[in-house]
């Protein structure tokens, strides 16, 4: 009984992560239909500023319990600093423009934004295991599960609920709607278009930085970590549907399940997994799992 | 007036002299045969320096280039290469194999490098190798692993100042039967590519061959780059080996670590990390006890700390980066060492005139020369070099914030590396029981 049991569990632990890393990619398609490269470096920027705020913290020797509090101050930051940058600088004058021009000026930002945290943080990894290790670990099936990761579960499934309900159940959330299916209409009925965009792009920025402060204390955090997680978070996002959050969660949920079975069963395909789910998925719903067909405009 | 005239007539004449001295002079030195009193001197010798300055791989790159470019600042103040200053022309290895060989071009053709220091990939030392060959470029491979480019092939111009990656599994299979003789089963956790796919192969080989009852009881091939472990950790959990054979990097090795040590792994099975020396500095006092720990060779700071050479090389590179030298940045110290050793060896042979590409590539052959940490090493006919190899469980000691090797093992060059001309797996299946 013990490998269904830990294939279940195991798929729903990676599920969550992948979850985390594309929820803020799919929210900005999904409201600004921007397919934001640059969100892979947000996330590592989030991961960054988390765990470095959690070793300066750890190194003040105050007690252990707020390092969580660090990691999480330090993703806001950092999304709530380079998200409104960002859409002010380089996404707004682009928004009339075509799409591939959209994807270039994210793909830069991509490649600056790379170098930028390798001038502040260098080449080095940083390492803290402080946030994995402290909640301890517990026994199932046999195996032995760290807390933490248990945990990001619930901080998944938390964060998908509120970011679906702020954006169906709050008026901004409706001007966002609103702002997205037609600028000109918002405008005119008094929305300040400007405004809805900057926090639309932040809420995305705060969720992929919120998505690296959390994976960073698994993982190390070092160059190479943003493509890492924007290559997973395209894959994840195109099998649930671009712009749909339920998508994303689902498509996390399959890949996790299914590369947990494939390491238990034929470690050999672990690779190619995420990729064989995504080609299948295509294959019959080109748009994803939750996609919308666009209805063409005139 | 008749002397402005002639002024001006002496003034014409003085360059056209020395234009014709300088003709002149440039007829003599071409006129002198090459060979007894070699070339003239050039003004400098300029060298590409090719390693990674981005991407994930900069953890190994960069102390790579940190050396290389503390001992080259050290070869210059002691007058450089026979009193010829060397200049390095630093250049990013990311970016893939394609676009390296175009980088290979331009450093050669447009830069005019006079020689190439490069590879941490084996990728790119595959893709260059013929490219250096085509261009006649005297190449040195200084941190690449692949074992195959040497063994499959014979080139002019391209050495390798190290060994090829045998030497950690094979040291790994007989350290890991020197602690633990009973071992019974192991499991291999590698990256899905050539590096991880060949180790863990050299790895089984030597296990299988050195006791013939071990099981494989897991071969997981996660994603280069995965950094996510848990269902990994789950299977190893699950299968329960003696052994766990790892030739991680990176944040890989750091991730493993990470998310394995609270959950009891590195407890519950003796855990080899081939690889593990580079980040010890990096995981600090988070690194659990009794790990197998290899260094692609004997490069470990404490390992003869009092040789001068070594003690030298080790002092000059905490003082200038802050950080102990890992083992790529004893790799790069053997590749600009073993040039100097090289052009030395051949402006002897050449009567103390400066020496030709050929007569340097006739010297690197069978070369030996000092490097730390205070040993020999020795380039092959095959143009490899070989090395010896250490082993160490890692222990914690009040005087270091990180872990360092206890128990060490220095397995000699001859026992870790095959005979020259002899394919590695065909050395191994070759062992007598």
């Amino acid at each position: 009984m013990t490998v269904p049991i830990v294939i279940l569990l195991d798929g729903v632990l990676y599920a969550a992560v992948l979850f985390l890393v594309s929820a803020g990619l799919t929210l900005v398609y999904g409201v600004m239909r921007i397919l934001n490269i640059a969100h892979g470096s947000l996330y590592a920027l989030g991961a960054y500023a988390g765990t470095f705020l959690v070793v300066v913290y750890l190194r003040t020797g105050g007690p252990a319990p707020f390092m969580y509090l660090a990691l999480l101050v330090g993703a806001l930051l950092a999304g709530a600093i380079s998200g409104p940058l960002v859409e002010r600088l380089l996404l707004r004058p682009i928004y009339a423009r075509e799409e591939v021009v959209q994807l270039l000026v994210t793909y830069s930002l991509f490649l600056i934004l790379e170098d930028v945290m390798k001038l502040i943080w260098g080449v080095n990894p940083y390492y803290v295991a402080g946030p994995y290790a402290f909640l301890g670990t517990v026994s199932i099936a046999g195996v032995r599960y760290a807390w933490y990761q248990l945990l990001l579960i619930l901080v998944a499934l938390g964060t998908g609920i509120l970011v679906s309900l702020a954006i169906r159940g709050t008026r901004l959330g409706r001007m966002m709607i609103a702002v997205t299916a037609d600028r000109e209409i918002s405008a005119a009925m008094g929305i300040n278009v400007g405004r809805v965009c900057t926090l639309a792009f932040t809420a995305g920025a705060v969720l992929a930085a919120l998505g690296g402060a959390l994976v960073g204390p698994l993982i190390a955090v070092a160059p190479g970590i943003s493509v890492e997680a924007i290559v997973l978070a395209f894959a994840v996002v195109v099998i649930g549907g671009l712009g749909s959050l339920e998508g994303a969660a689902l498509g996390a949920l399959i890949v996790g399940i299914a590369r947990a079975a494939a390491v238990q069963l034929f470690p050999e395909v672990e690779l190619a997994t995420v990729y064989l789910i995504m080609v299948a998925v295509l294959l019959f719903r080109p748009r994803g799992l939750f996609g919308e067909w666009e209805v063409r405009r005139i | 007036m008749h002397t402005t005239t002639r002024l001006r007539k002496i003034l014409w004449e003085i360059p056209a002299l020395l234009a014709l001295g300088i003709v002149l002079a440039g007829v003599l030195i071409l006129a002198t045969p090459p060979g007894e009193a070699g070339q003239a001197k050039p003004a400098e010798l300029k060298i590409g320096v090719v390693s990674f300055l981005s991407g994930p791989a900069t953890v190994f790159g960069v102390p790579s280039k940190n050396a290389a470019e503390w001992l080259i600042e050290k070869y210059n103040r002691g007058g450089g290469i026979g009193g010829v200053r060397i200049r390095p022309v630093y250049i990013d290895e990311a970016g893939g194999a394609e676009k390296q060989v175009g980088e290979f071009r331009r450093l050669v053709l447009d830069e005019k490098v006079d020689l190439v220091i490069g590879y941490i990939s084996s990728a790119d030392c595959l893709a260059v190798t013929p490219v250096a060959e085509e261009l006649r470029v005297l190449t040195v491979l200084f941190d690449c692993g692949t074992n195959r480019i040497f063994e499959d092939n014979k080139y002019k111009y391209v050495f390798r100042t190290k060994a090829h990656q045998v030497l950690d599994s094979v040291a790994a299979a007989k350290y890991v039967l020197s602690v633990k003789p009973g071992v019974k089963t192991i499991a291999g956790i590698n990256q899905d590519y050539a590096w991880g796919r060949d180790s863990w192969e050299s790895f089984r080989r030597a296990m299988l061959k050195l006791k013939p009852d071990v099981q494989v009881v897991a071969e997981l091939w996660p994603k280069l780059l995965a950094g996510e472990y848990s269902a990994e950790i789950s299977r190893l959990l699950v299968a329960k080996p003696d052994v766990i054979h790892s030739s991680f990097w990176n944040g890989d090795v750091i991730g493993l670590v990470k998310q394995g040590a609270p959950r009891g792994l590195f407890s519950q099975s003796l855990v080899v990390l081939t690889a593990g020396e580079h980040m010890l500095q990096d995981v600090g006092k988070d690194m659990p006890e009794g790990v197998v720990i290899g260094a692609r060779g004997d490069h470990w700071f404490l390992h003869n700390p009092n040789d001068p050479l070594h003690k030298e090389f080790v002092d000059g590179f905490r003082a200038k980066y802050g950080r102990y030298p890992v083992y790529p940045s004893y790799h790069m110290y053997q590749a600009v060492a073993g040039v100097k050793a090289a052009f030395e060896k051949a402006m002897k042979d050449a009567g103390g005139g400066w020496p030709t590409q050929d007569q340097v590539i006739k010297a690197f052959e069978g070369i030996e020369y000092q490097v730390p940490p205070g040993r020999t090493m020795t380039i092959r006919g095959d143009h490899n070099g070989i090395e010896p190899a250490i082993m160490g469980l890692t222990k914690h000691d009040p005087k270091y914030p990180f872990a360092i090797l206890d128990r060490m093992t220095v397995f000699p060059a001859a026992e870790v590396n095959p005979p020259l001309g002899v394919k590695s797996n065909d050395w191994i299946d070759g062992w007598k029981k």
